[in-house]
C-alpha cells in the first residue's frame, strides 16, 4: 500500500515547479495569461469526456491529456499570477468572461468524438509548433514551460492524428462524422495565428513567438494528416473564417457556461482554501 | 474501487463434476499449497465462473464508480483538486482495464461483460448508488469508501488465480493514495469554514453506513463466502474485515475531527472489537434491488456513453480491418 510521495508530489506539483520566485513583467504576464487560459479551458472541456468515452482506453487518454493540459494551465497561470500578486486559483476561479484571454477554438463545445478529435488536432498541432520555438524562449520560466509542454502535446497531436485516419478511414458514418467536425472546427483556427502589439512586442525581445510565423509549419502538418485521411478543408481557405477576439476578452456564447460551471463552488466560499 | 464482498461471488459454485481426476488433484494440490492457478492450468468449472463473475463484478464497480466523483471535475474548487481528481477517476478506468483484463483470460470477451452490465445482468458495488451532493462527498468517497475497497482488496493481492492477485497488486497501490487524498479534502474542509466543516460532516455521515455495508452481509447469512474462502479467493471474513476497518476509522476520525454516526460505537475491551449499532440491512438490500438513490441514473449513463460510442469504435474495427487487408495485400 505504498504510493511513490516524489512521483506523486512531483505531478500534482503544478505552478511552483516551473516558477522558481521569477516575477512576470505586466506583458509577459498577459501573454502568459494567454496561453494558460488556452490550456485550462481546454482541460476543463476533455474532463467532461471521462466516464462518457467511446471506449475505457478514450476516458484514460482524455483524461491524460487534460491532465497534462491542467498541468500547463497551473505553470502558466502561477506566472501570470506573479505580476500581480495573484494565485494560479484567483486567475483560475476570479475572473469574468471579459477578463478571459483563451482563443475561440478553445471554448467551441465537445460535440461529438469527431469534433472533439478535430478540435484536438488542430490545437495541439498549434501548441506543438509554438511550445516547440517557446522553448527557446529569452524568458527561463516560459522557455523552462514550454520544454516540458511540447513533449507532451507531441503526445496529444499524436493521440488525434491516429483518431482522424480512424475516424475518416473508418465506416461511412465515421468518415461522414469526420468531414462535418472538420468544416465545423476550421474557422476558428485562423485566430491562433494572429499577431497583435503585445505579442510583436513581446517578440521582438525574444520573449514570446509570432504567431503568424507558426502557421506556415501548422499547415505542412495539417495538410499531410489530412491528405492521408484523404480529407480536405471547406471550401479550400475561404470559408467563413471567425473574426475571434478572444485574446481582448471577447468570447463565445460557450465560454460563460463553462466558466459558471467551474468556478461555481470556489466562489461559494469567498477565502475558503481546499 | 470496490467490494466484492457485497456481491455474489459463488453463485456458479454448483454442480462441479469434471471427470479429469488427476487435473483436479493438481488443482487441489496447488490450492493447498497456496500457490498460483494460472490461465493455462486446469481449473474447475465452478471456479472459472465464480472468478469470472467475481472479476467483472469487480471491473463493473470501478467504471460506474467513475461516475460519481466525475460528477465534481468540472467543479473542482482548486485547479491542484481538480487535477487531483481527474487523475482519480482516469484510475479508475486503469483499474476497469486491467480487470476486464483479468477476466479476459478465462474466457470472456470485454464486450460481452459490457453487454452484461448495460442491460442490467450483472451487478456492481451498491455504494456507487449513492449520490455526491457536495464536495465534501469526493473527501468521504476517498476516505470511506477507498478504504474500505482497501481493506477488501488487499487479502485479494494475495487470491489464487495469478492474473487477479497480480492486478490487485496494481490497484492497490493507487487505491492507498486514493484514500489518503480523500482523507486530506476532509481535513482541509474540517480546518476551514463552518460551512466547509459541515459540508465535510454531512459527507461522512452520508457515506458511513453505506461504506460498511460494502463488506457485505453479516457471516452468519453469507453462505457464498465457505467456498470463496476455500479456494483461496477469498481470505477473511465480511464481519472481520469491517472490524478491521472500523478499527482503522477511529483514530482517523479523531485526527479529522469528524463524528462517525453511530452513538454506540465504541472498544469493548472484554472481546477486543468495536461494539456497533445494527446496520441497516434493508437498506443494503433495496439498493442491491436496484432501489437505491442512483441504480436507474449509474446505468442509464454507461448505456448512453456505450451506445453514443459505438459509431467510434466500430470505426476503429473496420480501419483495423483495412489496415490488416492492405498490409496483406
Amino acid at each position: 500500500m505504498s504510493v511513490d510521495r516524489l512521483a506523486l508530489a512531483d505531478e500534482f506539483a503544478g505552478a511552483g515547479a516551473a516558477g522558481d520566485g521569477a516575477v512576470a513583467s505586466a506583458d509577459v504576464a498577459e501573454y502568459a495569461l494567454r496561453l494558460g487560459d488556452d490550456a485550462l479551458v481546454l482541460a476543463q472541456q476533455l474532463g467532461m469526456w471521462i466516464a462518457r468515452a467511446p471506449e475505457l482506453e478514450e476516458d484514460v487518454a482524455l483524461g491524460n491529456i487534460a491532465l497534462d493540459l491542467i498541468g500547463h494551465a497551473r505553470s502558466l497561470l502561477h506566472y501570470a499570477g506573479t505580476a500581480t500578486g495573484r494565485s494560479e486559483d484567483d486567475l483560475a476561479y476570479w475572473r469574468d468572461e471579459p477578463e478571459w484571454r483563451n482563443a475561440w477554438i478553445f471554448e467551441q463545445p465537445n460535440g461529438d468524438f469527431a469534433h472533439t478529435i478535430a478540435r484536438q488536432l488542430f490545437i495541439a498541432t498549434y501548441l506543438f509548433e509554438l511550445y516547440g520555438e517557446l522553448s527557446a524562449s529569452t524568458d527561463p520560466t516560459l522557455a523552462a514551460i514550454a520544454a516540458k509542454s511540447v513533449k507532451e502535446v507531441d503526445y496529444h497531436r499524436d493521440h488525434a492524428t491516429q483518431w482522424v485516419l480512424r475516424l475518416a478511414g473508418g465506416t461511412d458514418e465515421s468518415r461522414r462524422r469526420m468531414i462535418a467536425a472538420v468544416a465545423d472546427t476550421w474557422p476558428y483556427v485562423d485566430e491562433l495565428f494572429h499577431d497583435d502589439e503585445l505579442v510583436e512586442r513581446l517578440a521582438s525581445e525574444g520573449v514570446a513567438v509570432l504567431p503568424s510565423r507558426l502557421r506556415e509549419p501548422f499547415d505542412e502538418v495539417i495538410d499531410a494528416v489530412l491528405a492521408e485521411a484523404e480529407l480536405e478543408l471547406p471550401t479550400g481557405r475561404t470559408a467563413f473564417i471567425a473574426s475571434g477576439g478572444g485574446r481582448r476578452g471577447s468570447h463565445t456564447e460557450h465560454l460563460g457556461p463553462l466558466l459558471a460551471e467551474m468556478q461555481v463552488l470556489a466562489r461559494q466560499h469567498p477565502g475558503a482554501s481546499w | 474501487m470496490t467490494s466484492p464482498a457485497d456481491l455474489s461471488v459463488a453463485g456458479a459454485a454448483r454442480g462441479e463434476q469434471s471427470g479429469d481426476e488427476a487435473a483436479q488433484a493438481l488443482f487441489d494440490d496447488l490450492i493447498a499449497k497456496d500457490s498460483r492457478i494460472e490461465p493455462r492450468d486446469w481449473m474447475p468449472e465452478a471456479y472459472r465462473k465464480t472468478l469470472i463473475r467475481q472479476i467483472s463484478q469487480h471491473a463493473h464497480s470501478e467504471i460506474i464508480g467513475m461516475q460519481p466523483e466525475s460528477n465534481w471535475i468540472t467543479r473542482a474548487p482548486s485547479l491542484k483538486r481538480k487535477a487531483i481528481l481527474m487523475a482519480k477517476v482516469q484510475d479508475e478506468a486503469g483499474h476497469g482495464l486491467y480487470l476486464y483484463s483479468a477476466a479476459q483470460t478465462l474466457g470472456i470477451t470485454r464486450e460481452e461483460m459490457m453487454l452484461q452490465l448495460i442491460e442490467g445482468r450483472a451487478r456492481y458495488s451498491s455504494i456507487f448508488n449513492y449520490t455526491t451532493p457536495t464536495w465534501a462527498d469526493m473527501g468521504a468517497i476517498g476516505w470511506l469508501v477507498d478504504g474500505a475497497a482497501i481493506c477488501n482488496q488487499v487479502p485479494l493481492c494475495r487470491a489464487s488465480y495469478g492474473p487477479y492477485g497480480r492486478a490487485m497488486v496494481r490497484i492497490c497501490k493507487e487505491e492507498s493514495f486514493h484514500q489518503r487524498q480523500g482523507f486530506e479534502i476532509l481535513l482541509e474542509l474540517m480546518q476551514g469554514t463552518e460551512a466547509q466543516r459541515e459540508m465535510a460532516q454531512g459527507a461522512v455521515d452520508r457515506w458511513y453506513w453505506p461504506s460498511l455495508m460494502m463488506f457485505g452481509p453479516p457471516d452468519d447469512q453469507s453462505p457464498n463466502s465457505a467456498q470463496s474462502m476455500a479456494w483461496n479467493i477469498k481470505r477473511f471474513s465480511n464481519d472481520d474485515l469491517r472490524q478491521r476497518f472500523v478499527g482503522m476509522l477511529v483514530p482517523q476520525a479523531e485526527v479529522l475531527g469528524v463524528t462517525l454516526p453511530d452513538p454506540n460505537l465504541r472498544f469493548n475491551d472484554a472481546t477486543g472489537q468495536y461494539d456497533m449499532s445494527e446496520i441497516d440491512w434493508t437498506e443494503f438490500n433495496e439498493v442491491l434491488a436496484g432501489r437505491g438513490p442512483a441504480n436507474a441514473e449509474r446505468l442509464r449513463r454507461r448505456r448512453e456513453a456505450h451506445e453514443d460510442g459505438a459509431w467510434v469504435r466500430e470505426a476503429a474495427a473496420e480501419y483495423a480491418r483495412k489496415q490488416a487487408l492492405k498490409s496483406a495485400a
